[in-house]
């Protein structure tokens, strides 16, 4: 019998600094070779079992363990964070802070340096494992210089250059492009196998993961284990819905088109899915079903017109591009790193200035305007909260934007207290901002910038890093001020999800200009354009593929709707 | 995008380029500190003219060090300045005689032929190693700065940091620009057109959420570092140091023996100072 080369036997963890255990009686074996992913909300414990993996618990995170975990025969209890690190190989979810060279080398060989290991062997193991991933023409780049998928693969050099059997991701698809984050999936399993490697992939985004073929599907909630099987299994019972996670997009369709999942095989992969009865249900189903009236938007609020912007001629980031934005329309703007997007942004928030063309705010020229009168019209949202909070209490950092317009502070009172009603903050309106969720702290964030009436709000990447909890609290948050306030809303996202479940236009850029304006359906069942662009492909149009649909567009705007129809 | 120093590491094909990075800093700091020690001016002549020399065989423009130039020429005149308002008669005093060029010796304000030497002597002290500093800086990769600190001695933790605050300067520049857009968008008035003290207050605002997005990424960054066994030995090795070569020992007898020469003068002029003015 093959012994596993991880085991938790009635594991229990608790954080020094919390009151309650984090993890709770977990028993899981891990054997060699397997490709295993745990997935759970946040909070859910799988970043605590991930820092047990690699000893970051009990060394960097002190607690009280009690039961017992052997990681390759090592104690973990009387192991520290050096002595696992030859076990077990840790790719931690942003690889842009992993990075600690000057250059890929410096950075590859970082643990071999600290080995105290000659040159020349560091010479040659950069060598295997900058082919093996495909880094030869970077090795002298520095990391401000490569893609984050390409920082990731780094990161993955810099670990299996000691040759560990265990390598642990953290989130890897956290801080890619929907493109970047698919060919690392296929990467990991094709080295898993090569090598022999025991992969753990922390994540909840099961289907991208599930995509590139998982053995086993641990599950976790509250620092528990409520699923640990064959990921076909666990999807056949419809586990994940049961347990607040997002199961595959396709699977959700065929539930919707009525088929039990019991009777079909191979669902965790949407390429192999096999029962001869779906191909008739979704065409009934799709038949059946009428894509209802849009309703049209006629009122213009924001032109733009062969707007060009470049830091030199020969150099256009934005070239002469032009669009016209409805009010009340909901929007995703995608692409791939350096389409545009940012840069996009910031010329119609006044950060940038355009080289030649003309934005229109309702009619009023918005270049003649300072970015502190634009922000009344249009407010701009960043990923991360914490780069846009100043103050240290919720009603200070919503009061500033009024106070810098010099409004007498019984109007701001009332302003700002009716704004907290709105966003559900009312009653922590006293709170410090460092007590909040990173949730809370997003809407903090968006309650400052409504204060200020804008129409129009721009939101970048709204929902990254978030589980479906969280996520769908964000979205719904943002659908009721939407309707409540008749705000017009742009979202700049990766998430292909996000893009194709809440907006109903997308507009993809490249190379400054626009690529495709149309529904998100449409721009999802696109090859050329997914190609392009470095998106994904939805699995609903893989499904409608395999099963040769009339139309894939039409099926999967319809199956949209009664996702909507049902959440409505 | 290239991180914005005031000066940094260009890659050319010179003898100076190939210098490992620990016989550099070995010679800067060794010629740096007798060339601080001596006041023989024969001497300071030499190795300004030598450092001059090299400075021209490593091939850096003046424009890549045009302002840095400028900055030291500014500081090192007010300090001369200073120097002779302070104490006009320190150079009589120093060598001993008086050979007046203005006024009379006995009035605070005079101007004498040792004086005017005596900041002479200061003036080649404070210039020649400025080519010597740019040479290391500019022709030595940043990949091996943390290489040579170790090597002359220092610790390889605080060595490291050096790599380390090199490798995030770019990503500290960035989030401040981008806090800094989302702070002017709420109103701060950040640009010139605000008046002093707004501006004052708006960059201030940056500040804060600056601390706290550095601090997690310090977080991360150490756990990184561990995970990967940093700390775990007394040492390590650096792949991108320069083994020695034949220049290099080559390169540390020359300074070796200006060095020495230096230390010889001492005892030939019976002291720090070569006085020209009593033979």
């Amino acid at each position: 019998m093959v012994e596993p080369i991880i085991s938790f036997k009635n594991f229990s963890f608790q954080y020094e600094t919390q009151s309650e255990k984090t993890l709770e009686q977990i028993n899981l074996d891990i054997f060699p070779g397997e490709k295993v992913m745990i997935a759970g909300a946040s909070g859910s414990g799988k970043s605590t079992l991930g820092r047990c993996l690699n000893g970051l618990i009990p060394q960097a995170y002190p607690g009280k363990i009690t039961g017992n975990c052997i990681i390759n025969g090592k104690q973990l209890s009387d192991s520290s964070v050096f002595d696992l690190s030859f076990d077990v190989g840790t790719v931690l979810q942003d690889p842009d802070s992993q990075f600690v060279g000057l250059s890929v080398v410096e950075d590859m060989a970082f643990s071999l340096e600290n080995d105290q290991r000659p040159q020349t062997e560091m010479h040659q193991a950069v060598q295997k494992w900058s082919r093996k991933l495909n880094l030869d023409d970077l090795l002298l780049h520095a990391p401000q210089d490569l893609s984050g998928g390409q920082k990731q693969r780094v990161a993955m050099g810099g670990v299996l250059i000691d040759e560990s059997k265990i390598l642990l991701f953290d989130e890897p698809l956290a801080s890619l492009d929907p493109a970047s984050g698919a060919a690392s999936i296929d990467l990991i399993g094709q080295l898993a196998q090569r090598q022999n490697l025991t992969v753990v992939i922390i994540e909840h985004r099961i289907e991208e993961v599930l995509r590139g073929g998982i053995d086993r599907l641990v599950v976790m909630q509250n620092g528990a284990i409520v699923a640990n099987d064959r990921p076909e299994k666990i999807l056949k019972q419809s586990l994940l819905e049961k347990l607040g996670l997002r199961e595959p997009l396709y699977l959700s369709a065929l539930k919707r088109t009525g088929i039990d999942l019991k009777d079909c095989q191979n669902v965790d992969q949407v390429s192999r899915i096999d029962e001869p009865q779906i191909g008739n249900k979704l065409k009934t189903w799709t038949a059946r079903t009428k894509l209802g009236e849009k309703s049209k938007k006629i009122t213009k609020l924001l032109e733009i017109n062969k707007l060009s912007f470049g830091y030199s001629e020969d150099q256009q980031i934005i070239s002469d591009l032009s669009l016209e934005v409805k009010k009340g329309e909901t929007i995703s703007l995608v692409g791939r790193n350096g389409a545009g997007k940012s840069t996009f942004s910031n010329l119609i928030t006044g950060f940038l200035s355009p080289s030649s063309g003309s934005i229109k705010f309702k009619g009023l020229n918005l270049l003649a305007m300072s970015v502190k009168e634009r922000a009344q019209h249009i407010g701009y949202i960043l990923q991360d909260p914490n780069q846009m909070i100043s103050k240290t209490m919720i009603y200070d950092e919503v009061a500033v934007g009024l106070r810098l317009r010099g409004l007498t502070e019984n109007e701001i009172q009332e302003r700002v207290e009716n704004i907290l009603h709105i966003c559900g903050l009312y009653e922590m309106r006293n709170w410090p901002i460092s007590a909040l969720s990173f949730g809370q702290k997003k809407r903090v964030t968006i309650a400052a910038i409504l204060v200020l009436e804008p129409e129009m709000l721009i939101l970048d990447e709204p929902t990254a890093g978030q589980d479906l909890k969280h996520y769908t609290e964000i979205m719904t948050f943002l659908e009721k001020i939407q309707r409540e306030k008749g705000l017009t809303i742009v979202l700049i996202t990766h998430d292909m999800h996000l893009m194709l479940e809440y907006t109903q236009r997308t507009i993809v850029l490249d190379q400054g200009n626009i690529l495709l304006d149309a529904s998100p359906a449409t721009v999802l069942t696109n090859d050329a354009t997914i190609k392009k662009a470095c998106l994904a492909r939805t699995s609903l149009f893989d499904l409608a593929e395999r099963y040769s649909l009339p139309s894939a567009t039409d099926f999967v705007a319809k199956f949209i709707q009664s996702e909507r129809e049902e959440r409505a | 995008m290239n991180s914005q120093l005031l000066i940094g590491y260009n890659a050319k094909n010179t003898l100076l380029h190939h210098l490992s990075g620990s016989t550099k800093l070995i010679g800067f700091v060794a010629l740096s500190i007798i060339g601080m020690v001596t006041y023989d001016t024969r001497f300071l002549i030499g190795i300004f003219a030598f450092s001059l020399v090299l400075f021209k065989i490593s091939k850096i423009t003046f424009s890549e060090v045009a302002l840095v130039l400028k900055v030291i020429i500014a500081f090192a005149a007010l300090n001369l300045i200073m120097v002779y308002v302070f104490a006009p008669g320190y150079g009589m005093s120093i060598y001993g005689t008086q050979h007046m060029i203005l006024g009379k010796s006995e009035n605070y304000f005079n101007l004498s032929w040792e004086e005017l030497f005596y900041i002479f002597n200061l003036f080649l002290k404070y210039t020649f190693a400025v080519p010597l500093a740019l040479i290391f800086l500019i022709t030595t990769n940043p990949s091996e700065f943390a290489a040579s600190l170790s090597k002359v001695g220092i610790s390889y933790k605080i060595s490291y940091a050096v790599e380390i605050a090199l490798r995030y300067i770019p990503n500290v520049q960035r989030d401040f620009r981008t806090i800094s857009l989302a702070q002017q968008a709420r109103g701060y008035e950040i640009s010139q057109k605000a008046k002093l003290w707004p501006r004052i207050i708006g960059n201030a605002q940056i500040i804060l959420p600056l601390i706290f997005t550095s601090l997690e990424r310090i977080e991360v960054i150490s756990q990184a570092m561990e995970l990967r066994r940093f700390g775990c030995g007394k040492k390590r090795t650096w792949y991108m140091e320069k083994p020695f070569g034949k220049n290099d020992y080559l390169a540390l007898t020359i300074v070796s023996l200006i060095v020495l020469t230096g230390i010889a003068l001492f005892g030939l002029n019976g002291g720090r100072f070569w006085n020209p003015f009593t033979r």
